[in-house]
């Protein structure tokens, strides 16, 4: 499960701010109206009159609404009428009956690489048409291309991505504690860390109540820290979670897990602390710590949950780097993948790694696109656009989530695996020998019966 | 229907004078219909439970692939050496000793106590309301009654309300010195508190002791800071304030705007014993008495009672209370279903045996305990069988309360079950396993609730 997928499963078993979450049903089979843009296209896409496709994906809401639109400019390119399915939090058990039974989707979103490898595996996908790889060789960095092959064949097109190497940071704290930079280190972060402290309110705001959230918190010091090669290594579970490391890139993270003075809440109310909460408290008037970690989808919870604009109140600044490493940048994303031979799943697959297609999408606004003809202006405002370069200019050294690439049971479930054991670690992060025996122990179990 | 079947007795007055082959022929004819009335039921129950149980105890064979891999019975020593497993098998033994007990427990004494007054049915239905709610809204109310904020969890509210009426929380919570940096170096110690100084002496002038980690907003009766005006010969004077203040200060340094930290209780240490005391005034100065100093430099400690952090309340959802915690809101739900089951049995007690133990002498505790109780046996016994089968499949409450950190702490059977099978692991074998090995446990409540209704009927 990706980190939006359990923030999804989170918000709607607590039936906090359930917004949106249940109108996704109604407005999925209805066609979407007609988009402004008009004009003509500089893509050579097919003649599709009459022709039905079916998407599914695990969007729902805004979301949703964003990739209809998308949709709704290609049925008017081509004269197709496509249709959006929406698949609930798992898709690839969604998918998967869906094939089984026969009827499978024309193109469907992926949430994960590893589900599209395991279709791929199957022999569900079909592999994309030259004309499509060779605008992917031409868009799309290498690390992106790479994550959507299988046995050197190219599968996938990542639509949306995230950008999940980010500090969001409260201006009027920052100001008034006398900051006037934001870090570019670790050690600078730990510092401003402390002068905000010493300023009275808490640095720190961690939602350590989600496994995926301090997963992430990991990766980012473990990708900076050892490096892409190590990165993948410990990915595939090639290196032991014991290796050093890891023991590196706990200490490190202990340097603030370990400082219950530095967090919101100190280490107990940090364990209790979901995700919305913890970019709440960060923007609320008072309020209750100076920086939250995560992605750009926090802009959302910061607009719906808080006052506070995003922009002038709310700011970001990228994840620093950790011992003299490159600052990370770890993502996720969703990954079209065409699973009908049709001329239509692949005229849509063409659509969708065209820039025409993913600008419709970043104009209306919580979308990134790792598409590199994307050009920036299209970006609704400033912090986005920074965002969305920090994505680019990261290039081959950008890295998928770890945890979402590791088989469910050790890095993709509540109360279990690389979550709860890094839950541990956030309770009781003197014992950082005693964290990776039981990661190891845990991940050989998980990797040993995915096989 | 088993006395359709059997042969009509020779006393029948229908059977008498009929002949024989007619006689046979209805009979097969009605043992026809009766299969015909009985198969609804049969296929009903076969589809519904002989198949699913059958299939489940297959399935529990082979691997987490499908039908593919016969592992034999690997997935039940699985189940049998997993530490999550075995954490589940053991609250699960806590679950069904304390839940059922307490319910009933708490249920008996209401039923008892609401039985004769006027108020009792409003009470009664108070009690029993919980029973409307769903368990998932039941464990979304205590997820929130339970949270470690006490501006959000009542349970803590209450627990911090207690605690801070017998002892009092710190003025300075959180306050420190600086870390690192200017203005850093005069005061160290772990974090927390006590932090000690260098060595100083009287005659060094008057000490600093900067601090820092409170908003200057919140301290609103503080006033200016200021060096100490006056200082006796031979004193040690000095002042405690907050070195800090929106858009920055010298560090180390009393600046205009800053304030004084009134209060604090400042020791003057030597060779690890305290010698002197002396309490921060208004304006933040304090001075240690010459003759209780001598001439030597001594340290000067705040301790950590001034920096105590405000009681944070009880841990109800930590990784040892979890399950308690848990079962507390269980019973919230389940002493009305107690409660009203026993007050039926009560009412159906005959007055006059109370009546008359009273007549003869016996007090009310004798009454409730040699009487009461035991004519109430068997309506107590239904009670806690029943909740007994309801707690060992307990699962909704276990999922929505526990937060993920400490889910495996609360671990039960159930929700071991869901998890393996459909949460992460996707391993339906063990999932099965473990299934098999919960109906094996309710089977035997089942089997005494099944008995008790054969019992009653035939009585």
């Amino acid at each position: 499960m990706n980190g939006r997928a359990a923030v999804l499963t989170a918000v709607a078993v607590l039936m906090i701010g359930a917004a949106g979450c249940g109108s996704s049903d109604k407005d999925a089979s209805s066609a979407p109206a007609t988009t402004g843009a008009g004009g003509a296209s500089t893509l050579d896409l097919p003649k599709l009159d009459g022709q039905k496709l079916q998407v599914a994906g695990v969007w729902t809401g805004a979301e949703q609404k964003n990739f209809l639109k998308v949709l709704a400019r290609f049925d008017e390119l081509t004269g197709a009428s496509t249709t959006f399915v929406p698949t609930g939090d798992n898709v690839s058990t969604f998918v998967g009956s869906k094939i089984q039974g026969g009827s499978p989707p024309d193109v469907a979103l992926l949430p994960q690489p590893g589900v599209l490898q395991q279709f791929a595996k199957e022999g569900w996908l079909k592999p994309l048409q030259p004309a499509v790889t060779k605008e992917l060789d031409q868009n799309y960095s290498k690390a992106w291309r790479d994550l959507s092959t299988y046995e050197n064949k190219q599968y996938g097109v990542f639509f949306k991505v995230t950008n999940k190497s980010l500090f969001w940071y409260n201006t009027a704290i920052w100001e008034q504690a006398g900051l006037s930079t934001t870090p570019t280190t670790w050690e600078q972060l730990l510092k401003d860390g402390q002068t905000l402290s010493d300023s009275g309110t808490p640095p720190f705001s961690i939602g350590g109540a989600e496994g995926w959230l301090v997963t992430d918190w990991f990766e980012n010091i473990y990708l900076s820290q050892a490096g892409p090669a190590m990165y993948d290594k410990l990915t595939k579970h090639q290196i032991k979670w014991t290796d050093p490391s890891v023991t590196k890139a706990l200490t490190t993270l202990g340097q603030i897990f370990g400082r219950p003075d530095l967090m919101a809440g100190g280490t107990r109310g940090t364990l209790q602390t979901d995700f919305p909460t913890s970019v709440g408290q960060v923007f609320s008037d008072p309020p209750k710590a100076a920086l939250v970690y995560e992605g750009e989808f926090i802009a959302t919870n910061i607009t719906q949950e808080t006052t506070a604009k995003v922009g002038t109140d709310a700011k970001v600044f990228p994840f620093p780097s950790v011992d003299g490493g490159k600052a990370p940048v770890v993502s996720s994303g969703d990954v079209a993948v065409a699973l009908k031979d049709g001329e239509g799943a692949q005229a849509l697959m063409r659509f969708l790694v065209s820039p025409e297609a993913a600008e419709i999408a970043v104009q209306q606004g919580g979308f990134l696109s790792p598409n590199k003809a994307v050009a920036f202006s299209n970006y609704r405002d400033d912090t986005v656009r920074g965002i969305a370069k920090n994505l680019i200019k990261a290039g081959d050294n950008i890295r998928f989530d770890m945890s979402d690439q590791a088989p469910a049971a050790f890095g993709g479930t509540k109360g279990q695996g690389e979550w709860k054991d890094l839950q541990d670690f956030l309770a009781k992060p003197s014992d950082v020998a005693g964290a990776q025996k039981q990661l190891e122990a845990d991940a050989a179990k998980a990797f040993a019966k995915a096989g | 229907m088993s006395q359709t079947l059997s042969p009509p007795s020779p006393a029948a007055p229908a059977a008498a004078g009929a002949p024989a082959r007619r006689r046979r022929r209805t009979l097969r004819g009605r043992s026809w219909i009766a299969v015909f009335f009985l198969l609804p039921a049969l296929v009903l129950l076969g589809a519904l439970v002989v198949y699913p149980i059958v299939w489940s105890v297959v399935r529990s064979l082979f691997g987490p692939d499908g039908f593919t891999h016969f592992v034999g019975l690997s997935n039940y020593t699985d189940v049998f050496t997993d530490h999550q497993t075995l954490v589940a098998i053991k609250n699960n033994a806590v679950w069904v000793v304390v839940a059922p007990v307490a319910a009933t427990g708490l249920g008996l004494i209401f039923a008892v106590l609401t039985d004769r007054i006027r108020w009792g049915t409003a009470f009664k239905l108070v009690v029993f309301m919980p029973m409307a709610i769903s368990m998932l809204a039941a464990g979304i109310i205590f997820r929130l009654v339970y949270d470690q904020d006490p501006g959000k969890g009542v349970a803590n509210a209450v627990a911090t309300g207690v605690h801070d009426t017998f002892f009092k929380a710190s003025a300075y919570p959180g306050a420190h010195p600086r870390v690192a940096g200017p203005g850093s170096g005069t005061l160290a110690g772990p974090v927390g508190g006590p932090y000690t100084s260098r060595p100083v002496s009287a005659d060094g002038g008057p000490a600093t002791l900067p601090l820092v980690g409170l908003q200057p907003s919140t301290l609103t009766g503080a006033t200016q800071a200021a060096s100490p005006s006056v200082c006796p010969q031979g004193a040690l004077c000095g002042t405690v304030w907050l070195d800090f203040q929106p858009g920055g200060s010298t560090p180390g340094k009393i600046d205009q705007g800053e304030k004084a930290l009134s209060g604090v209780r400042v020791e003057a240490v030597r060779d690890g014993r305290v010698i002197a005391t002396a309490t921060a005034a208004k304006d933040g100065a304090f001075a240690l008495p010459a003759n209780r100093l001598g001439a030597s430099p001594v340290q000067l400690r705040l301790p950590a009672t001034n920096f105590t952090e405000q009681y944070a309340g009880v841990n109800w959802l930590g990784p040892t209370l979890v399950t308690w915690s848990i079962i507390g809101a269980y019973v919230w739900m389940w002493t009305g279903f107690a409660m009203v089951l026993i007050a039926a049995g009560l009412a159906g007690i005959p007055r006059e045996l109370l009546e008359a133990a009273r007549v003869d002498g016996a007090r009310e505790w004798q009454v409730f305990r040699r009487i009461t109780v035991p004519l109430l046996a068997p309506v107590l016994g239904v009670v806690l069988v029943t909740l007994v089968i309801n707690v060992l499949k307990i699962f909704d409450l276990v999922y929505v309360i526990a937060p993920g950190a400490s889910q495996q702490d609360a671990n039960v059977l159930a929700l071991q079950l869901y998890l393996s099978s459909f949460g992460g692991g996707n391993d339906q074998g063990t999932g099965s396993a473990l299934a098999v090995l919960l109906l094996a446990l309710v089977a035997p409540a089942m089997f005494l609730n099944i008995k008790r209704f054969r019992k009653e009927r035939s009585r």
